[in-house]
């Protein structure tokens, strides 16, 4: 097996996710599959291939800085499960 | 009168000519979805009353001898990851299930310019992860040619409303193949534009680099002029492409004397099924007896696209989907702290499809694996795209099937998620070359089920696919089958 228990418990804390109970041999099961498959990329020589990240050749895409009329606050908070002040509202972060 | 049958453009002439008004096409329209709409369950949103309105107004214009653009009165469909002002755009996810925008995506902003009529926002995978449409957090969509199957997906419920009468015309996105392959499932005309030729502000993002809106129709005409409504430059996108955008419509002529047709043999994998070949390769015939030559050439890399694919787009997405965290918008499960907050919400809301990718995606991208997994498949990425470059400086088109077999019957795949990705080894690898492709209907299996011809341009070449598929299209009548649900309408 290329995943390990511990390397599922690791991806699911950086994905904000949690392993239900009983279902880890299940995703370790898929996700071996899946990952034993993609080593067929092992085989490619990409030696002096330079990596792709957008198909299509362009960088520094630039606009001018200037303000343009954006979402009233109201609107851009419509959506919040939790709101107060006209903020978004979220658990405690810091102790008292 | 069965209004609901013909593509956008006859009916545009209709509502010229005054012979329909677009009232009675919506109610059409809407008689058709009260019909077999409970068979085929494309839509997640159905926005009838608006509709209608919309209808008056443009009769009304017609009335008043105002001239009428394209889509005008026109009833059609949106992808639900297509964000649509004031009205529900879930993606099929859980986690978006009340977000109601306060904006509209680009091409919704070029789309409502030609006052269409909007019936609703239909089904797709959640966040357009998938190809079947199983993997909706709402229900799961049918094939209107057989029900008992998937109409493709993740754009499988605007291929399967196209197919089944409930719209004329729909929006999808592709990311890599969510407009092509339910396409080909439906019997339908699907283009992905070259990455880039349409903005993609707006749309919810599932893989950025990859992702690309593009139209589902009855037939290349429409194909044409819808993607004339929403190609273009957008401030708000700024991957978006500055070349000037052609009229398509000059592109609907019958000429493909010439025309250099390149057959990747890799693309007829094995485990193809036969029929489909053969359809394939029957189109190949009719292009060759129209005046096109075909040669064989080579796309080496295409075995890897699938793994680099499955790199990628994961990657992307779970940077993408980070956002959803119970904090901004979407839903919330609370806990105890801020932390275990999007965890639960996260936990609860988020599909099985969706959460192994995203675990997929941080995997190959966290300490240790990044430059075995990640960094190799952006590599390989470059390979991919390279074959193409190399092909093309012989061939002016690529053909290939769309997709290695006709719609898989529902829950045959959904348990084997790798089995469910191999499915994608035609469309994917013009997805990370940015490349144009266009799936048309060349031919029926033994069974009824549609089989679609894929057909792959350079960047920015959507003219000759139009070309080259309007071409085909007027040989043959597949395009003007319909699916036999039953309606008496």
């Amino acid at each position: 097996m290329k995943v390990t228990k511990e390397d599922l418990e690791n991806v699911a804390v950086l994905s904000r996710l949690s392993v239900p109970e009983g279902k880890a041999e299940t995703y370790i099961q898929q996700m071996d599959s899946i990952l034993t498959y993609m080593d067929n990329l092992s085989q490619v020589n990409t030696e002096n291939v330079k990596p792709t990240t957008y198909a299509l050749p362009m960088q520094n895409v630039f606009r001018e800085d200037v303000v343009k009329p954006s979402l009233p606050r109201e609107e851009a908070l419509a959506n919040a499960p939790l709101q107060e002040d006209g903020y978004f509202k979220v658990p405690k972060v810091l102790e008292d | 009168m069965r209004l609901y049958e013909k593509p956008a453009h006859v009916l545009h002439d209709m509502l010229v000519n005054k012979e329909i008004t677009s009232v009675e096409l919506t109610q059409d329209v809407l008689k058709r979805i009260d019909e077999v709409e409970g068979k085929v369950e494309a839509y997640l949103t159905i926005t009838r009353e608006e509709a209608l309105q919309q209808a008056e107004a443009v009769d009304k214009k017609i009335a008043a001898g105002e001239e009428i653009s394209f889509l005008e009165g026109i009833p059609g469909a949106i992808k639900d990851n297509i964000c649509t002002k004031g009205v529900k755009t879930t993606c099929a996810s859980k986690i978006l299930e009340h977000f109601v925008p306060p904006y509209d995506a680009t091409v919704m902003t070029k789309i409502k310019e030609e006052n269409p009529v909007l019936l609703g926002k239909v089904n797709m995978d959640e966040f357009a992860m998938g190809g079947s449409t199983e993997n909706s957090a709402y229900h799961v969509t049918h094939n209107p040619w057989d029900l008992d199957c998937v109409p493709g997906g993740s754009s499988g419920g605007s291929a399967a409303a196209v197919a089944a009468g409930t719209a004329i015309w729909a929006l999808g996105s592709d990311t890599g193949g969510s407009i092509r392959q339910p396409a080909s499932f439906c019997g339908v005309v699907g283009m992905k534009p070259t990455y880039g030729r349409v903005s993609r502000y707006g749309l919810v993002a599932y893989a950025s680099s990859l992702d690309q809106i593009g139209p589902l129709t009855r037939d290349v005409t429409d194909c044409a002029n819808i993607l004339n409504i929403i190609a273009g430059h957008d401030d708000m996108d700024s991957t978006s492409s500055t070349a000037a955008v052609p009229d398509y419509t000059k592109a609907l002529v019958e000429d493909v004397k010439g025309l250099k047709i390149g057959l990747p043999k890799e693309y007829f994998v094995k485990g193809m099924d036969p029929e489909v070949e053969q359809a394939v390769r029957a189109a190949i015939e009719k292009y060759k007896e129209l005046g096109a030559e075909v040669v064989e050439i080579s796309l080496p890399h295409t075995e890897y696209a699938i793994s680099t694919y499955y790199l990628i787009a994961p990657a992307e997405a779970a940077t993408n989907l980070e956002r959803y965290d119970g904090v901004s918008y979407g839903e919330r499960v609370d806990g105890e702290d801020l932390v275990q907050m999007m965890t639960n919400t996260r936990d609860e809301k988020f599909g099985e499809e969706v959460k192994r990718r995203i675990m997929i995606g941080n995997y190959a991208l966290s300490a240790g694996y990044y430059d075995a997994y990640y960094l190799k498949a952006l590599k390989v990425r470059t390979l991919v795209q390279q074959d193409y470059m190399e092909a093309f400086k012989q061939v002016d088109v690529i053909m290939a099937p769309t997709a290695p077999t006709p719609a898989f019957k529902i829950g045959e795949m959904i348990a084997d998620p790798l089995q469910m990705y191999l499915q994608d080894v035609c469309t994917v690898p013009l997805n990370l070359a940015g490349l144009p492709g266009i799936s048309i209907p060349c031919g029926k299996s033994s069974k009824g089920l549609p089989i679609g011809l894929q057909i792959i341009g350079q960047p920015l070449a959507e003219e000759t696919l139009i070309r080259t598929a309007y071409t085909y299209e007027q040989s043959q009548d597949y395009h003007k089958e319909m699916a036999d649900l039953g309606g008496n309408n």
